[in-house]
């Protein structure tokens, strides 16, 4: 075990943890953003930047301070490690340095992004970004691909993350994508006209922090503020089979993977809880799957707007609820049931 | 006095063929380790002469390879790094082509101390007239049984590959060298691990610069001990310093470590002066990364001391009066020289080699360029001047590999120390042909 304090908050974690996940533990504003670490896939992090923190002191053998800011996805906690993140504000700095270069091939037209309300390059804009940007020169632009039947790329607004990378590389056997040239002309593309067309390549859309990978089946059918996320789940032989559904009155548009506080794949048992193509693409039917309830959505995102859940004290309403798969139930305290005829 | 040490048979006629090489007293060195001593007392060797790195960092290469790690039956990797691609370098193809037998020489007597079984010289492919005379010389060696199994009777073997590159400036960064090796995209990997915990194929491995390894021949040979007595304080040894710009005598020296840079600039016997009788203006004294200084300070250190080319020395004061040694690509500037002109170009590099895994390299270096190429046209502001050194601090110590600050240094200094210039262009602007040109090619929006 190793005893790391970040921003004075000091915690226990086991060793081998990052100061990132150490950080998570303790919760709260000490979490340094992560555009590009996704828990669930290997090696993924390092790349974005956002996620630097500056380490006062290394550790009690050795407690000479980091020489230079460090990615806390990708660098392990010490016994007795120190570390800064909200409480330095040069390091708040050198992020709204990081956050003003991602945002140089990236429109801001969040307002016509599918992704707004599920960006955490917004958030991370809207926390650091300053109201103007210094950049004059023009920007890259691409047109938009089909890479599969499902999936729309559109590189203008990717970043580079390379989390659908590691998606292709570690859950899509047979990799026909990747990053192709360097520097900032370096796209994501799929080698040589291929289509990305494995069982599961559905989940690179979910890993995708940005707009660039989207949805086919769903894309501008909604602004995903106006739509009702349910947790549901049905029996599936290729993933999980545990699914989040975004309903619009009482049409399925779309079906994602559900995702935890961070934003990533939530764990089921253990695994990560990817989707199949299957379950994300072709069930888009209520009776396709068993509802378990309104899903929860943090306070801080726009889609909790209108989105009231039930707490755990008021399971109970005052008159007695069928199960939610029965056909009609009393609406409870804004419980929102999909089934509710 | 001046000693040379691996050009000491650079004039024989064919030293580049192996009878020749050998008649010179060519793989003594790999005789005697193999012969007499234990691995790890080469190791040792190398650590008394105090050798660093000549790949530009200079970290101590007897510690880099007391660090490899040396799991049973896991196997050990030696890597050359022969990519030698940074702008205003280019020593390591210098020896390489005019005595490639002191690298396979050099590669054989490190491999045994590393206990390495298979080794590799990772070539740039722009270098493949080179990698042609490597080969040759490997052949060579093969043939005269200094290469495979049971080197000399012993049982010690080695196989020894070239690998061209493909021609990317950040396949020297040796993690991206390792990637491309194995043949992947060259992208540097994030460390930890290392490369001597974890790295061809994750296998431990030490990658080091041609010049490094050609230097433990004389090592090997005169001993540790003696190596160290030459040069000044850590900076043992010789160093090969190819000399570029507007000096008389452009090329390839072997200094001892402690010759005055005055002396380098000046004297008959290295660069012969500056062209034409001009003044010197400025010097980029190790490789287009390293801060470049303007003659005062290139001279002397900030103390008034006369500056010496040894680690210390150049590094003397930090950025704000030293620059770096670095790989020793020494590019001399006369008083005519346009240093805005000269860090755009260098920008230019950086902007074109980023290989784009982080977002302020990937975005910061074509930031720069642009702005730098702004001003030069004469559409720059002096806010310009301030957004540059903005953006070159937010690159500096904030990326994966050092490729980002060494984009931001060449900026840093060149703003730091010709600050006025700057202005000139922005003030007066003289270099602009036609504005129309300029707004064309770079699609400027409209404010
Ligand atoms: C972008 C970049 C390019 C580099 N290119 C070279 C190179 O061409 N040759 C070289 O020897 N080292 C190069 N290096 C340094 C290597 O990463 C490494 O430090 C060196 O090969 C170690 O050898 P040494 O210990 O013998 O100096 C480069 C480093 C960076 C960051
Ligand atoms: S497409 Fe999305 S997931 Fe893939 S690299 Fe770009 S931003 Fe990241
Ligand atoms: S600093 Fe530049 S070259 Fe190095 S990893 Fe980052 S983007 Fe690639
Ligand atoms: S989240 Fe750590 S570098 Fe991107």
């Amino acid at each position: 075990m190793a005893k790391v304090t970040i921003d004075g908050k000091t915690i226990e974690v086991p060793d081998g943890t990052t100061i990132l996940n150490a950080a998570r533990m303790i919760g709260g504003n000490v979490v340094p953003p992560a555009m590009c670490y996704y828990s669930h896939l290997k090696t993924s992090g390092g790349y974005c930047r956002t996620c630097l923190v500056k380490v006062t002191k290394g550790s009690e053998k050795d407690p000479r301070p980091m020489p230079k800011p460090v990615a806390s996805c990708r660098t392990t906690v010490m016994d007795g490690m120190e570390v800064q993140n909200m409480t330095a504000p040069d390091l708040q700095e050198a992020r709204a340095g990081v956050v003003e270069f991602l945002l140089i091939n990236h429109p801001l037209d969040c307002p016509i992004c599918d992704q707004a309300g599920e960006c955490h390059l917004q958030d991370l804009g809207y926390e650091h970004g300053k109201a103007r940007t210094r950049y004059e020169f023009k920007r890259r632009t691409f047109p938009m691909t089909d890479i599969g039947k499902y999936i729309k790329l559109h590189v203008n607004r990717c970043i580079l993350c390379y989390r659908c990378v590691k998606v292709a590389d570690q859950l899509c056997p047979g990799r026909v994508h990747g990053v192709m040239y360097r520097g900032d002309v370096a796209e994501i593309s799929t080698y040589i006209k291929n289509a990305v067309e494995h069982e599961m390549c559905g989940n690179m859309i979910d890993v995708c922090p940005v707009g660039a990978l989207t949805d086919m089946t769903f894309r501008f059918k909604n602004r995903v503020w106006f739509t009702k996320p349910v947790d549901a789940h049905r029996s599936c032989d290729k993933c999980c089979g545990k699914v989040r559904l975004w309903y619009k009155g009482e049409e399925v548009l779309r079906v994602t993977a559900r995702k935890d506080q961070w934003g990533e794949v939530q764990t089921f048992d253990g695994k990560p809880g990817w989707i199949c193509n299957s379950c994300r693409f072709e069930h888009k039917l209520t009776s396709d799957w068993v509802i378990e309830g309104p899903s929860h959505i943090d306070r801080h995102s726009v889609i909790s707007a209108n989105h009231y859940e039930l707490k755990e004290g008021h399971k109970k309403t005052d008159k007695p609820r069928k199960n939610l798969e029965g056909k009609r139930i009393q609406l409870g305290e804004g419980a929102l049931d999909p089934n509710n005829k | 006095m001046s000693r040379k040490l691996l050009l000491t048979h650079n004039d024989v006629p064919g030293i580049q063929s192996y009878e020749v090489y050998r008649q010179q007293g060519g793989y003594a060195s790999v005789e005697k380790a193999l012969k007499t001593m234990a691995p790890d007392a080469v190791t040792e060797e190398v650590k008394k002469s105090g050798l660093r790195g000549r790949g530009g960092a200079g970290f101590p290469t007897g510690m880099k390879w007391s660090f490899l790690a040396k799991p049973p039956g896991v196997a050990r990797y030696l890597v050359c790094n022969a990519d030698e691609s940074e702008p205003g370098t280019f020593k390591d193809r210098y020896l390489m082509e005019r005595i490639p037998h002191l690298l396979v020489e050099g590669m054989i007597t490190a491999s045994y101390a590393l206990g390495a079984n298979t080794s590799f010289i990772y070539i740039r492919g722009e270098y493949f007239y080179v990698s042609r005379i490597l080969e040759k010389a490997i052949e060579e060696a093969y043939a005269a049984g200094w290469l495979g199994r049971n080197i000399l009777g012993t049982d010690y073997s080695l196989d020894l590959y070239v690998q061209v590159g493909a021609g990317a400036y950040i396949c020297g960064e040796e993690t991206a060298l390792l990637e491309s090796l194995e043949g992947k995209r060259g992208n540097p990997r994030i460390k930890p691990p290392f490369p001597a915990v974890a790295g061809l194929y994750g296998c431990p491995t030490v990658v080091n610069n041609v010049e490094t390894i050609a230097a433990v021949v004389p090592i090997v040979m005169q001993g540790g001990d003696e190596y160290a007595k030459i040069g000044v304080g850590k900076s043992t040894g010789t160093k090969l310093i190819s000399a570029s710009g507007h000096i008389n005598k452009p090329g390839v020296y072997e200094i001892e470590m402690g010759v005055p840079v005055e002396e380098f600039i000046y004297s008959e016997k290295y660069c012969g002066g500056i062209r034409n009788g001009k003044k010197l203006k400025a010097v980029v004294a190790g490789g287009s990364s390293v801060p470049i200084l303007p003659a005062d300070l290139i001279l002397k250190t900030a103390k008034g001391e006369p500056r010496l080319m040894t680690y210390e020395s150049m590094a003397d004061g930090g950025f704000a009066t030293g620059t770096m040694l670095g790989s020793g690509g020494f590019i001399v500037m006369d008083e005519d020289t346009s240093i805005v002109k000269n860090l755009w170009n260098f920008s230019r590099f950086y902007h074109h080699e980023s290989c784009g895994q982080c977002s302020p390299c990937r975005e910061g270096t074509g930031w720069m360029e642009k702005i730098l190429h702004k001003i030069l046209d004469g559409h720059g502001t002096l806010e310009d001047i301030d957004l540059l050194w903005d953006i070159q601090s937010k690159i500096e110590g904030k990326t994966i590999c050092p490729l980002g600050d060494a984009a931001a240094w060449p900026v840093a200094s060149a703003i730091r120390h010709f600050r006025a210039e700057f202005e000139e262009y922005v003030k007066n602007p003289k270099g602009i042909k036609d504005v129309k040109h300029y707004y064309r090619i770079h699609k400027l929006q409209e404010a």
